[in-house]
């Protein structure tokens, strides 16, 4: 039965790693073409999650929640560049996160003011709340699936933009040289604009798909911010396929340290040791991960910058 | 500034200080003094940060990891040793503690720059949060209580005006301290450091040694500070070292001052007494602090030091 465990630990730490993507891709990019440390980019994945939570609630239809939560939260997204953020790219990286702390005390409190303090439920469509029997004796979370399969047409799709398109070849010649892109010619303060709107709508589908699984509460970006600045730092800033391997390395180093490390531990130490050393080792594992490979590769693995 | 007028105000700010109990007993407020202990804590936090960021230009967002461990130093002797209880004792173990910690965590931090340091020292701290979160013999996830004050002889640290007396000693004497090292060698090194590194490798100083040394004496400093929060509050929890009061750090630094002796005491004074007086108005003040916040970036990025420094001569 431990293969069975085994490949459920697999799709769950996939699952967990392309949602972490759909929030590190934003930030990295937001990172290494503006350079601007974004600590509220996660209030941009909560606002997501709230919009979709109440419009699913209002119109009673998950897919409608989405489209116009993930387009809520892009024009949100953008309209805070525009008023905030615009004036942040040429100042030092202390007083990008002083600002974005501030934005984050704000949008969390305005999130109290107009939703309240209860969680918002935010349930599964009852089409995907069942299970899929992907093999004899695994039966998997359908929407967990969806999940998955979201993730990969997303990061498929964000690698056509990047890599085929005008869009694309304007946000790589900046992230590779902002100066560069700039004396050539292109207009950077609306491809700026246009990245956070991106990102922006991403994080509100991580939030729309996490939403459901996780709480939709207050405080829910944060802790989850954290975890997508450790993505883009491991994959190297500014760079897509850096915050795609980091953030599928992160989901199933995660994933696997909560599900192994516990019980692995057991059958070394005392219990009473592996008792509190099995949970705190599991719950740093990334952070271990990320120090590791800061240690070897500074810039992280695959730096953006030539 | 002129030499006596710097003197005339540093002792006027002295008597205040002095006086603070005093005048709240009069006035029956004695909530004032130990909230006046509480900001002078932060303001040693601050301050022991501000050495790092605003003397040496290493931004640290998980300066709260130390300000916790040295708080769970006096917690875990008190569960350990409840016979020694004395303060002479206790605190300068968290300082030694953490100025070991910090030696080791800054050696491995300390090889990345700029962005990467900002999120390698995040990472320390969160490590420190999830570690101390699991950490069940010792309250876990709730914290701990501590029966009591560290004593110190011929002292009654139970009272809230003794244990105010002698936070603010131990402040003075700490910011003294930080004023002789911005004005020693190691103090115009560093400088030098935040300015270009590069130009001070090539004058041949070991960069690396200087930033190390800083970031052993603030993480000492930020470890005193959290054994002083642990008497003030009596009471632990992993909470202290989360990144939000890392970042609560960070704010009072630049509120008060980058770089500025007093930006610390400025910082930690203007941002709790800001959140006293708007907690007081509106259940969502944090809104108008926010507000504030961003303000002062865009306005008054030097803080309230700048607001002095910018008098015409």
């Amino acid at each position: 039965m431990t293969w069975l465990l085994f490949l459920e630990q697999c799709l769950n730490g996939l699952q967990f790693g392309l949602m972490l993507f759909l929030l590190a891709a934003g930030l990295t990019l937001i990172f290494g073409i503006m350079d601007l440390i974004n600590l509220a980019h996660g209030s941009l994945y909560m606002v997501g999650a709230y919009l979709v939570a109440s419009i699913s609630q209002a119109t009673g239809s998950f897919t409608l929640a989405i489209v116009l939560g993930v387009a809520a939260t892009a024009a949100i997204g953008m309209a805070l560049e525009v008023a905030v953020l615009r004036g942040l790219y040429r100042r030092d990286h202390l007083s990008q996160v002083l600002a974005t702390f501030a934005l984050i005390i704000i949008i969390n409190e305005t999130t109290r003011v107009i939703w309240g303090v209860q969680p918002l439920p935010l349930n599964v469509p009852g089409a995907l709340s069942g299970s899929v029997r992907l093999f004899p004796g695994i039966d998997y979370p359908a929407f967990r699936l969806v999940i998955i399969a979201v993730g990969l047409a997303v990061a498929l799709s964000l690698y056509f933009l990047v890599a085929r398109t005008r869009l694309g070849m304007l946000v790589r010649a900046g992230a590779s040289n902002r100066e560069m892109a700039m004396v050539m010619g292109t207009d950077i303060r609306w491809l700026f604009t246009a990245v956070f709107g991106v990102g922006a709508g991403l994080c509100a589908l991580a939030g729309a798909m996490l939403g459901p699984l996780l709480a939709v509460q207050v405080g829910m970006g944060e802790n989850i911010l954290i975890l997508a600045f450790v993505t883009v730092v491991i994959g190297g800033i500014g760079s897509i396929r850096g915050a795609f391997v980091g953030a599928l390395l992160i989901g199933i180093v995660d994933t696997f340290g909560r599900a192994f490390i516990p019980t692995g531990l057991r059958a070394v130490l005392s219990p009473s040791v592996a008792d509190v050393a099995g949970p705190s080792l599991a719950s740093i594992s990334i952070y271990l991960l990320m120090v590791g490979v800061l240690f070897w590769k500074p810039q992280g693995l695959f730096p953006a910058r030539g | 500034m002129a030499g006596w007028r710097r003197h005339a105000w540093l002792l006027v700010a002295l008597a205040a200080a002095l006086a603070l109990p005093k005048i709240a007993a009069i006035a029956g407020q004695d909530f004032y003094v130990s909230f006046a202990s509480r900001v002078l804590i932060w303001a040693l936090l601050a301050s022991s940060l501000n050495l790092l960021v605003g003397m040496g230009g290493m931004v640290s967002l998980g300066h709260a990891a130390f300000f916790g461990a040295g708080a769970y130093v006096v917690a875990i002797l008190s569960v350990e040793a409840p016979g020694g209880s004395s303060a002479l004792l206790v605190w300068p173990l968290a300082v030694a503690v953490n100025a070991l910690l910090a030696f080791l965590i800054g050696a491995i931090c300390l090889r990345t720059r700029g962005v990467y340091f900002i999120m390698i020292t995040l990472a320390f701290a969160q490590m420190f949060f999830y570690i101390f979160t699991s950490l069940t013999p010792y309250g876990g996830d709730d914290g701990l209580s501590l029966a009591r004050r560290l004593t110190l002889p011929g002292l009654d640290m139970a009272g809230d005006a003794t244990f105010y007396y002698v936070v603010l000693a131990i402040f003075a004497a700490c910011l003294f301290a930080l004023g002789r090292l911005k004005a020693s060698r190691f103090g115009r090194v560093l400088a030098g450091i935040k300015d270009n590194e590069a130009r001070m490798e090539s004058l041949g100083y070991a960069t690396f040694r200087f930033k190390l040394v800083a970031y052993t004496v603030a993480g000492a400093l930020a470890g005193l500070a959290g054994a002083l929060m642990a008497n003030q509050n009596g009471f632990v929890s992993p909470n202290m070292m989360s990144w939000d009061q890392s970042g609560i750090a960070l704010v009072m630094v630049i509120l008060g001052g980058l770089g500025s002796l007093w930006g610390g005491f400025a910082g930690a004074t203007a941002f709790l007494v800001l959140e006293e007086v708007l907690s007081g108005f509106s259940a969502h003040w944090q809104i108008v602090l926010g507000l504030v916040l961003l303000g002062v970036v865009f306005y008054a990025p030097l803080g309230i030091a700048g607001l002095f420094a910018r008098k015409p001569r």
